[in-house]
């Protein structure tokens, strides 16, 4: 039966003609108020001043007028659904025309916006928002309620199933993935994209174990990846070494990079542990940038060797006595080549990411890193390091950050430390927390969000921020825990599901 | 390891002069004391006595200001607690605790609460991950070790069952006992239960007691118990010690603390007609209507 709360948003039936009636005066008014202001207008001509009708944007007011008044009524009477689809399509629409106006003000839809002015076109858009929400709070109020406990509950259903589900969509990702560079879609833009979102993806992977599994806030992600790219750079400068020399030097130096953070951090907890993580990203930035004997500073390092596909280099002219990638195949040159190399290239090692992730979470101190995230006292008292443990976490986090920075320099064949701000760490750490802590299905999706759709949406420009900005948000509100958290345990009694009968408790 | 036996007498844990100070405040004022193996010796005393301050001692969360914390191992000999690094205690000295306001790991499983608590075996057998990663058959041969011993103490706990559950979701009394399991599964031969009925109904609270004589009879270890609950207290206790204000104010069997004069003035304070204030006496006159 209906609970009080529901009678009170129950629709009441509808008075037509009061609401004609109310529905005429609003007309009259307006129409009386607008059409000397705006019905016409004096302009400059040749000669003089003439007076230029505009009767169109009258009779528009009128129009929008009414329908707001109606969509009042009809709220007042809780009849929610038709004013939120009215109030809710009339506003994406005019959103949909003021972003294009935004864009460009002469070409795009923005063409089409009703009135003249740019500022009554946001006032209604305003209005009709604030109708729209409106409804949708009391259309929220009048169902059964549901608490977000429940709430909670479903979604860790959902993404449980998500999660039983990966194992059958995830090799079908990663055969849309290997398949991608033969595609017909697959361009220089996309196959840039993809490269991109897979390097966050693997970084993603990486600060999952350090965040997600053993619970350490590290908001200096980005500090290890500055260390594993400038540790290639320097030494494929300084000693003429290749990338595949270069890359497990590269996660040695940013896992010690992570002893090194964590030594001092060891005590520290949540907030303050999050504060000095974030030091450390920042030291690290400034050391590059400040000594410029080694590092050439904000001049960075130019002329860092492409990969090589064991030794073949993807030039259309090799040097002399050498042959590259295209001749030793007999292919001829392609500039994409280089490019689908990379993308392989990234795609195998955050595959390995991945792989070592789901295998050491099963492993004692997979399961030593999560039980530091539950109850470090706890841990101590059943002989658990926490010190040993940490270190662990921090250092096998950092170099998966430092391959990944590897990988970035050797694309970039340039690095200096502006592409090492404090942003970057931000955003992989976004990418972990939209994904949901733990998550590994949930970091791809949230890479692909966070990274690949605003790629392709770049003429919005400052735009992209604000989305990014206002889907944190709603997942901070809407569900704390992340997209697609969902903690299956390391090993079950029962992989087949619990036994019929319960015991006698 | 050490040549010393089984046998080689002394209690199993003695403590000796065990004082801690917190700044200016005795916790524990030169408590002396010890418990033998396949007992159960019981620890009571009123709020605040430093009760918990001793365990926390017993287990390395504390490092006493003074004492000697001595556990005479079956297998190693005899060991100085107060020496060894916190985290070292459960599984070098076997010691293993429970906590007052219970600590599981509330989003991993039953069983892998379990499965941690015999992590320092498995970290040997795992090759310090790299035969684990590998997936070499020495490690899968120490798990299913694990999860064998961590069968049975399911059993004995009722807990089987609800073995894949999230710890945090179970009953609080399946709480109570997942905590002691997992003590159990560290294999120690001091087990410290740091007021383990609290919270129980009285037939889960007779459950406990059949639980800990089962501990203590089957797996002849020590019990050391801090409780409140007097029915578990005199009905399961070898020996009691009485804690008051960080002193021992009586030590002896059930019988001989009922009746000791000292204890029941803790317990219930001295009988003496003080004078009420003027405004409580007052207020007793003129109650608020």
């Amino acid at each position: 039966m209906a609970t009080p709360s529901s009678e009170e948003f129950k629709a009441r039936p509808l008075n037509l003609p009061a609401l004609f009636k109310e529905a005429g005066y609003v007309a009259v008014v307006v129409f009386g108020l607008t059409i000397g202001l705006v019905g016409f207008k004096t302009e400059d001509v040749p000669g003089g001043l003439d007076i230029v009708t505009r009767f169109g944007q009258v009779i528009l007011a009128t129009v929008v007028a009414v329908a707001g008044r109606v969509g009042f009524v009809l709220l007042r009477e809780r009849h929610f659904i038709p004013v939120l689809i009215g109030a809710g399509a009339f506003s994406a629409a005019m959103l949909v025309l003021l972003i294009g106006n935004i864009v460009d003000a002469d070409q795009g839809v923005g063409r089409f916006l009703p009135f003249e002015s740019l500022v009554v076109n946001w006032l209604i858009t305003l209005f009709a928002l604030i109708l729209a929400g409106r409804a949708a709070w009391f259309w929220s109020r009048a169902r059964p309620s549901q608490v977000a406990v429940d709430r909670e509950a479903a979604m860790d259903r959902f993404s449980a199933q998500v999660q039983r589900a990966a194992k059958y969509f995830g090799p079908l990702m990663l055969g849309v993935a290997i398949m991608l560079p033969f595609l017909p879609v697959a361009d220089r833009r996309l196959l840039d994209v993809a490269i991109l979102v897979v390097t966050y993806i693997m970084l993603g992977w990486g600060l999952n174990i350090v965040v997600g599994l053993a619970g350490l806030l590290d908001l200096g992600y980005v500090a290890f990846y500055a260390v594993g790219a400038y540790s290639y750079a320097l030494l494929a400068t300084y000693f003429d070494l290749g990338f595949w020399t270069c890359l497990p030097f590269a996660g040695i130096m940013a896992a010690f990079a992570g002893i090194l953070l964590g030594f001092p951090v060891l005590r520290l907890r949540g907030d303050y542990l999050a504060i000095v993580t974030l030091g450390f990203g920042e030291m690290v930035r400034v050391i590059l940038l400040n000594w410029y004997e080694f590092t050439k500073g904000p001049d960075g390092i130019s002329g860092i060797p492409r990969p090589t596909f064991f030794g073949l280099p993807f030039t259309r002219r090799p040097p002399e006595g050498t042959e590259s990638f295209h001749e030793f195949f007999g292919l001829t040159y392609s500039p994409l080549d280089r490019i689908i190399f990379l993308y392989y290239l990234i795609l195998a090692m955050a595959l390995v990411t991945n792989f070592f992730t789901l295998r050491i979470r099963k492993l004692p101190v997979g399961r030593a890193w999560e039980a530091l995230r539950e109850d470090e006292t706890a841990c101590r008292s059943i002989g658990i390091n926490p010190r040993n443990t940490k270190l662990t976490a921090f250092s096998i986090g950092a170099m998966f950050g430092g391959f990944g920075g590897s990988f970035f320099a050797t694309r970039q064949g340039f690095i200096s430390p502006e592409s090492f701000t404090f942003i970057e760490s931000a955003i992989i750490l976004a990418i972990v927390v939209l994904g949901g802590f733990g998550s590994q299905i949930g970091v791809v999706l949230a890479a692909i969000l966070l990274i690949g759709l605003p790629e392709f949406f770049r003429e919005l420009q400052q735009y992209r921020m604000l989305a990014f900005g206002a889907a944190m948000v709603t997942i901070m509100v809407w569900r704390p825990s992340g997209l697609l958290a969902h903690r299956e345990p390391t090993i079950r009694l029962y992989p087949d599901g619990p036994p019929e009968k319960e015991g006698e408790s | 390891m050490n040549a010393l036996s089984h046998d080689h007498g002394g209690p199993l844990i003695s403590v000796d002069h065990l004082t801690m100070r917190f700044g200016g405040l005795v916790a524990i004022d030169d408590v002396s004391f010890s418990g033998d193996n396949c007992e159960i010796t019981a620890i009571i005393g009123p709020n605040g006595a430093g009760k918990t301050t001793v365990f926390n001692c017993l287990t390395g969360f504390y490092k006493p200001t003074v004492g000697r914390l001595t556990l005479n191992h079956p297998a190693k000999g005899a060991l100085l607690l107060e020496r060894m690094e916190g985290y070292q205690i459960p599984q070098r000295a076997g010691v293993a605790r429970t906590f007052q306001n219970i600590r599981l790991f509330p989003a991993m499983s039953v069983l892998e609460n379990l499965i941690l608590a015999q992590h320092n075996d498995l970290m040997r057998a795992s090759g310090f991950s790299v035969a684990g990663l590998l997936g070499m058959r020495r490690y899968r041969d120490a798990e299913n070790k694990a999860v064998e011993r961590a069968k049975y103490w399911l059993d004995r706990t009722r807990l089987t069952t609800r073995a894949d559950w999230d710890a945090g979701n179970l009953p609080y009394g399946d709480q109570r006992r997942l905590e002691i399991a997992r003590a159990m599964c560290i294999r120690p031969v001091l087990l410290c239960l740091d007021e383990p009925a609290a919270g129980l109904n009285p037939k889960e609270s007779a459950e406990l007691n059949q639980l800990l004589r089962y501990i203590r009879d089957e797996h002849q270890i020590g019990l050391l118990l801090i409780e409140h609950d007097m029915s578990v207290v005199m009905e399961i206790s070898d020996r009691i010690i009485v804690l008051d204000y960080g002193r021992k104010i009586a030590a002896g069997t059930p019988d001989e603390i009922k009746n000791n004069p000292d204890v029941i003035r803790a317990y219930l304070g001295e009988t003496e007609d003080e004078a009420l204030p003027e405004v409580v006496a007052q207020d007793l006159e003129h109650p608020v209507s």
